[in-house]
């Protein structure tokens, strides 16, 4: 890969969509800096998108890239990886497309543990549709759908990724642009799959959690000198800890094996012979 | 023992000694006295049953053979080892199977017809039958005659106050107490075939390599005491009953080999390069998977399971997006399923091969039985409107061939296609050539597939590559993940010729035109025709599509013994299809055969040729027989005289 890869490079030449202000630019503008930072360029970078505001990222970004149907980005991420193990995958999405319409997908990716980066920008609201309850809402968060909230937890990911046998789990803030870029390339250097849960305020209808409401109460794990990521207790603790939120990696798994690893997977799969492949004539001698 | 008096059948001879090993003497107790004198077996004998089954044999080259029981009984396994021995005798072999959606209980059944000559499909009639139940004999007494064996075993619960039907042969052979001798019960199944094998008139030899290849992986002694097994149950016939029962397997030294429908576009897949299969358990597709298992592998491949079809086709559309040959197969709810990405596979031209194995529904519907009711989901699922390509191999060998033309097909205008197949069709195995599966034939065009010196030519003045790029035949240039220059996105939105969402009108018509022009460049270039056969001269036209083939081909035959001249077509694809309009109009009637209630591929007929068919339609949940194909045809053709 070439080294002089800048991370303008991944930037597409279409301007964002976004409302100003919209947490997603920080979470995207990180994931550019971490994939030319570890080395990537956009001719081997595939990034996949879900439906939500998250899902508009692969038009701005600039890489091989597929827009998907809603909540099934996990799955196509999965395929390309498969098919050409030399691909750097990057697959984006939000609360909804995650872990709502895509919840299934999340568990199953999760503990397949195949070799990409899966960033949720979590705002824990459903912004394109125009404001309602995400899983992610708060129980009492007031929307159009849920007039006195939701009344039901929110679903905790980082748990649901670690019930899963996750092998890297981690939580940035889209606002705290070096810690996420940081935490992004932890995650894209973790060989298996790494899920990073970004915080990334929606300034229009999610008047709760807030820039502010993060900035002020997310505590950076970074300087928590006794927490070990390589701790299982540590991080079910931090991870399950009613009265914290955390940034930073709160697992990770260096002794998982990835799917790659535990299938033997290395070949370049779109690479075919112009015929049938050698060898083809045995599996007709099999039936005899 | 069988109780009230037969008109006809036979039984064992009272007077001759039972193998004291065979018989515990309680169960199976012989009364000579409800034994009609007229109708006894005795060895040596030139009786009513050797002459009348030879007369009939001479009716009939073929032989209908099955096995039945509960769920669990290994009724396929050991149904798959007769075919494969008769197979490997150089006899052709045509398969069907008879199941529940359970794991045990019920009653399944493996039924095999083989002939010298070729055979396509089943018939009304069964020749032999092993009985592990008596239900077994209960489910085929239509089709039992007076000629037929029913080979059972006495000592066997169910048949313990056991009386044959009417006019049938039932030979009680000790089938658990035999395999008990060879080495354990477990071998029941193979004494049974021991025992058709004396009452066929087939050596015994033949069952062997079939015996090894089954039971060689559990060691030498395993096989051994299989065939021990199975000259027990043999020796049991010939050495107690009359052992000509008029039924003599010819063998011939011609090569064949022995598949299924789900074998075969496995094979297909792997012959035209498919490398990644992502699939969802679903019956009667499950065998496609299970196939390319452990097989893809060999050639570089993977094969991997996921959690729901949402999931399985997302994968498959992320592997062909990587520049992968990719596929997943399914059955009708999985299709339903998948139809939700299906858009997005065809908007964004990747081309993707996917295999619908239909059974019956709707929803759950009949999981384990025949329909062809899934044309119009294939045809128009999903909202919107985008073009498809749908495939429908007429015989298992085709299954082989239209697999691999779906692939060629699919990257050359980037599009879903669909092979579809159908129950019967995926669970029957059929003896072929090898000839008919020459991998030296397959040719792999990968269509517009570009590398990095052939970019520049489909990129605009900013360097950005089109992968919609309008042409003149729809079909734009393709750029795999890693090829420089050839960064893109691909959406379900409707998109410009870089793959940016717009919503900008011409954009639109030019795109939804380019797509669908995609179908008219294919309809030049492909070759989209109908098989014909039987008398091309005849005003008596009967269309078909799917696996009703071998059933209308022969059911040709009964029908011009009885004075019918018909002209068949039989269609394999369904979109793109040939135009039958000069056809349909040069016909005096016109039937249009299918297995389902309303009459789908019939509707497309009249819609492209603008006149009304007859329609054949079979929708119980099993497959079309040739003999009852014909009476039908001819009851049409009557009816419209």
């Amino acid at each position: 890969m070439s080294s002089d890869v800048r991370f303008t490079d991944f930037k597409s030449d279409k301007q964002p969509t976004w409302c100003p202000g919209c947490g997603d630019f920080g979470t995207m503008n990180g994931m550019m800096k971490a994939l030319a930072e570890t080395g990537n360029s956009p001719d081997e970078t595939f990034v996949v998108a879900g439906i939500g505001c998250s899902g508009k990222i692969g038009t701005y970004m600039r890489s091989y890239a597929l827009h998907g149907v809603h909540g099934r980005a996990l799955p196509v991420g999965t395929g390309v990886k498969i098919a050409r193990p030399d691909i750097e995958v990057m697959v984006a999405g939000g609360d909804g497309d995650g872990y709502s319409i895509g919840a299934g997908h999340f568990i199953h990716a999760v503990r397949r543990n195949v070799d990409m980066t899966y960033v949720v920008m979590d705002n824990r609201i459903y912004g394109l549709t125009k404001g309602q309850a995400s899983p992610t809402s708060r129980s009492d968060f007031e929307t159009s759908t849920t007039p006195e909230g939701p009344k039901q937890p929110p679903v905790n990911p980082l748990a649901l990724a670690l019930a899963a046998g996750g092998s890297f789990i981690a939580q940035s803030f889209a606002s705290d642009a070096l810690r996420h870029q940081e935490i992004v390339q932890e995650a894209i250097e973790h060989d298996g799959f790494s899920i990073v849960n970004c915080f990334s305020p929606c300034v229009t209808f999610n008047d709760v959690d807030t820039y502010d409401y993060f900035r002020d109460s997310l505590v950076d794990l970074k300087e928590e000198d006794d927490y070990d990521r390589h701790n299982f207790e540590d991080a079910r603790n931090a991870i399950l800890d009613a009265n914290k939120e955390y940034m930073g990696v709160l697992w990770q798994d260096d002794d998982a094996q990835s799917y790659h690893e535990s299938h033997g997977l290395t070949e370049d799969m779109s690479e075919i012979p112009d015929g049938a492949p050698d060898g083809a004539m045995d599996l007709v001698r099999e039936f005899y | 023992m069988f109780g009230e008096i037969h008109p006809i059948y036979a039984v064992l001879l009272d007077k001759l000694p039972l193998p004291e090993s065979a018989l515990d003497g309680q169960s199976v107790p012989r009364d000579s006295a409800t034994i009609p004198p007229f109708r006894r077996q005795t060895p040596g004998s030139e009786g009513f049953l050797h002459g009348r089954a030879q007369v009939f044999y001479h009716m009939h080259d073929d032989l209908n053979w099955a096995i039945g029981g509960e769920a669990g009984d290994g009724i396929d396994s050991t149904g798959k080892i007769f075919a494969q021995a008769l197979s490997r005798a150089g006899r052709h072999v045509f398969t069907s199977k008879d199941f529940a959606s359970r794991i045990r209980g019920g009653y399944t059944a493996y039924k095999i017809r083989t002939a010298v000559d070729p055979v396509q499909s089943v018939v009304d009639r069964l020749d032999v039958l092993v009985a592990l139940t008596e239900r077994t004999v209960d489910e085929n007494l239509d089709e039992l005659h007076d000629d037929s064996v029913v080979i059972f075993d006495g000592g066997r619960t169910e048949f313990e106050d056991y009386d044959p039907p009417q006019g049938i042969t039932g030979l009680d052979v000790p089938l658990t107490e035999l395999a008990k001798e060879a080495g354990g019960t477990i071998m029941r199944n193979v004494v049974a075939l021991g025992a058709v094998c004396a009452v066929t008139n087939f050596d015994i030899e033949n069952l062997d390599e079939s015996l090894q290849k089954r039971f060689g992986s559990k060691g030498e002694s395993i096989v051994e005491n299989n065939k021990k097994a199975a000259r027990l149950g043999a020796d049991f016939v010939e050495e107690n009953y009359d052992n000509d029962f008029g039924y003599d397997l010819e063998t011939t030294d011609n090569d064949y080999v022995l598949l299924n429908g789900d074998e075969a576009i496995g094979m297909g897949a792997i012959a035209a390069g498919c490398r990644f299969y992502a699939g969802y358990p679903i019956t009667p597709a499950t065998d496609v998977m299970t196939y390319l298992t452990g097989r893809i592998d060999q050639f570089g491949g993977h094969v991997i399971q996921a959690e729901d079809e949402l999931s399985a086709i997302n994968m498959a559309l992320g592997a062909a997006r990587a520049g992968a040959r990719s596929m997943t197969a399914t059955s009708g709810p999985g299709i339903d399923l998948m139809s939700e990405t299906f858009g997005l596979v065809a908007t964004s031209e990747t081309p993707l091969v996917i295999a619908n194995v239909m059974r019956s529904g709707p929803s759950t519907g009949m999981p384990t039985k025949q329909e062809q009711g899934d044309l119009n989901m294939m045809l128009y699922g999903g909202h919107g409107e985008i073009p498809r390509f749908v495939l429908a191999p007429t015989t298992v060998a085709e299954c082989f061939h239209k697999t691999v033309e779906a692939f060629n097909l699919a990257e050359k205008y980037q599009i879903p296609v669909y092979v579809t197949a159908d129950l019967s069709m995926a669970v029957t195995e059929q003896t072929f050539p090898h000839e008919e599966f020459d991998m030296d034939a397959v040719e792999i065009d990968r269509g517009k597939l570009v590398d990095e010196d052939e970019i520049s030519a489909w990129q605009n003045e900013k360097d950005q590559f089109k992968p919609h790029a309008v042409t003149a035949d729809g079909i734009s240039p393709r750029a795999k993940p890693g090829t420089e220059g050839g960064v893109h996105m691909s959406t379900g939105l409707e998109h410009d010729e870089l793959g940016r969402r717009t919503e900008d009108t011409d954009v639109r018509v030019e795109q939804v035109d380019k797509r669908y022009r995609k179908v008219e460049t294919a309809e030049e270039q492909e070759d989209f025709s109908a098989r014909e056969f039987g008398d091309p001269d005849s005003d008596n036209l009967v269309i078909t599509w799917g696996s009703n083939e071998g059933a209308l081909e022969e059911a040709l035959g009964f029908l011009e013994e009885d004075g019918y001249d018909v002209r068949v077509l039989s269609v394999p694809y369904i979109f793109p299809r040939p135009d039958l309009t000069e056809d349909v109009e040069a016909a005096e009637s016109v039937i249009v055969v299918e297995c389902n209630a309303t009459g789908q591929f019939a509707d497309l007929v009249e819609h492209d040729t603008l006149t009304r068919v007859d329609r054949l339609n079979k929708y119980n949940g099993v497959r079309f027989n040739a003999d009852e194909l014909a009476a039908d045809i001819k009851d049409h053709l009557e009816a419209q005289a």
